[in-house]
């Protein structure tokens, strides 16, 4: 079992507009690239945020050795209850998740 | 065809000399972004920019002369950072501040594009309005602003007038430099993936950086990339890592008039700093589609930032909060009006140190925020707590005075895309001799 970020060259979350948060995971090869997507579970996303799993995307950016995460924000960009206006320090749950 | 763009966005800054190594060639057209809502509703609802007079004065301070001296037309997109009607004016204010400075003389091109709140109305009416997000329902009615995200149609409207400079309203970053090349007769897919790339400047260069100035050659059958600064080069893995930035979905950018769709692009090194791309198809949407944003005010607000260095307290800090709530609600209940309030206790760190806390208040108006942030400061100073024996107070105040007037608050109250008949039914162009 490691840390997701662990495996990771890039680990980033930032808003995809202010309804959507999205993270960026960049690996160093293919290897690890595919084994993450094999094993990174939807469910274990939706526990780290709170969020449903409907809700979740994720797609692989096999060009350059990636996968991408987006779903939407729990409290939008800059509503009263919003810590983070630019969604870019939202990564710590996901880089913890272990695989 | 060559393109530049000054830098990822205007009042960033860049290398005087990029741009010098830029324009030793023909530059067909030079574009930049004024714009974003990355820092927030804020800016919309306020009419302010949240980038720097002075920095943006500096930065159109060279890119002007040099621009109309080469009769490069020089675009610009989402003015003022936020580009409502009173953004656009404030941009244009530095530009005609240059004008007389260096007397300069152009021809102005200028799209604005806010809506009515009635304009927003009416297309909800008719079914016309597509939320994004089904967490987030629309407020019209409450908006004090609303923009429209225009796409190429209204820029390139202003190039067939041949405008020396267009000032934009709310736009798309692509648009600024895919209308160029639209307008020109190239290829949608490599114009738009093109333009995804270029308007963040230099961010897709190493050594990275949003702050200098980037330049695109297009052709026929591809694009290529390559910095004007020589200190920076474009590699492949930067180029295509860069469509993951800020974007949902790294192989699709949805554009008001259609999709670009990444699928099969390709990325190939050309030598150690410029990168070519081709494969980028365009796929034109059978409806098109505008983005609305708009933004309402949520109060005024106050806060009282401050630290916890003792343990105990932090251990007790729930017990503190609640404490503190109730007390500022049995204390206002007749004073205030009800509801007129919300209070935020945000904090951070704690288990090990120190906790940093702010008493955040948002009221209806700036007085009440007032009353209820120095009555929840000072219960919160001396709040009493089982086992407590730092007596004198729980709270290191970082100033004096202790709470801040941040003032008006704003919410995004719109953030929907809008069926149009037209992608130019939203854009009021005016054009004029400066």
């Amino acid at each position: 079992m490691k840390k997701l970020i662990d495996y990771t060259k890039i680990l980033r979350s930032k808003n995809a507009g202010p309804l959507f948060i999205t993270f960026d995971l960049i690996f160093n090869n293919s290897n690890d690239m595919e084994y993450v997507s094999e094993n990174l579970k939807k469910e274990m996303i939706a526990k780290a945020y709170g969020v449903a799993e409907n809700k979740i995307d994720i797609i692989c950016y096999r060009v350059v050795n990636s996968i991408k995460i987006t779903f939407p924000r729990k409290n939008i960009s800059g509503c009263l209850a919003d810590n983070d206006i630019y969604g870019c320090q939202q990564h710590m749950p996901l880089a913890n998740i272990e695989i | 065809m060559k393109i530049v763009a000054l830098n990822g966005l205007l009042g960033y800054g860049y290398s005087e000399e990029a741009l010098n190594v830029a324009f030793s060639e023909k530059v067909d057209y030079l574009g930049v972004d004024a714009g974003s809502t990355d820092p927030g509703p804020y800016y919309l609802g306020s009419g302010k920019s949240f980038t720097d007079r002075g920095a943006v004065k500096r930065d159109l301070m060279l890119a002007l002369p040099k621009a109309l001296e080469h009769k490069t037309p020089f675009i610009i997109g989402t003015a003022g950072g936020a580009g409502s009607s009173e953004h656009v004016a404030w941009l244009k204010e530095i530009l005609l501040e240059i004008a007389k400075e260096k007397s300069l003389n152009f021809k102005l091109g200028t799209v604005l594009s806010d809506v009515s709140i009635d304009y927003a109305i009416e297309k909800f009416n008719d079914g016309k309005m597509i939320a994004m997000s089904e967490e987030f329902t629309a407020e019209i009615k409450e908006s004090k602003r609303i923009v429209s995200q225009i796409g190429v149609a209204p820029i390139i409207k202003l190039l067939e007038q041949k405008v020396d400079v267009i000032l934009c309203g709310r736009a798309c970053d692509t648009a600024i430099y895919a209308a160029p090349c639209v307008y020109e007769g190239y290829d949608e897919g490599l114009a738009f993936h093109m333009a995804k790339i270029m308007e963040c400047g230099a961010m897709c260069s190493e050594p990275v950086a949003a702050a200098d100035v980037m330049q695109a050659y297009i052709y026929d059958d591809y694009f290529e990339l390559r910095p004007a600064n020589p200190i920076r080069k474009c590699t492949v893995d930067r180029v295509a890592a860069h469509t993951l930035y800020e974007q949902s979905n790294p192989y699709l950018i949805f554009e008001p008039d259609g999709v670009c769709d990444l699928t099969n692009s390709k990325f190939e090194q050309v030598d150690e700093r410029t990168v070519r791309v081709s494969g980028s198809v365009f796929h034109e949407a059978e409806e098109k589609t505008l983005k609305l944003e708009g933004v309402k005010i949520a109060g005024y607000r106050t806060i009282c930032p401050a630290t916890i260095y003792d343990p105990k307290t932090i251990e007790n800090i729930d017990i503190i909060i609640n404490t503190v709530t109730e007390f500022v609600k049995e204390n206002t209940k007749d004073s205030l009006p009800k509801d007129s309030y919300k209070i935020f206790f945000k904090t951070s760190g704690g288990k090990e140190s120190s906790m940093g806390i702010m008493i955040d208040v948002v009221a209806k108006t700036q007085a009440f925020a007032d009353t209820v942030c120095a009555l929840a400061r000072s219960r919160m100073l001396h709040c009493d707590y089982e086992g407590r024996k730092s007596s004198a107070g729980n709270l290191a105040f970082l100033f004096s005075p202790s709470d801040i007037h941040v003032g008006e608050v704003y919410e995004f109250s719109v953030f929907h895309l809008v069926k149009v008949d037209s992608l130019l039914e939203t854009a009021k162009i005016i054009v004029e001799e400066i």
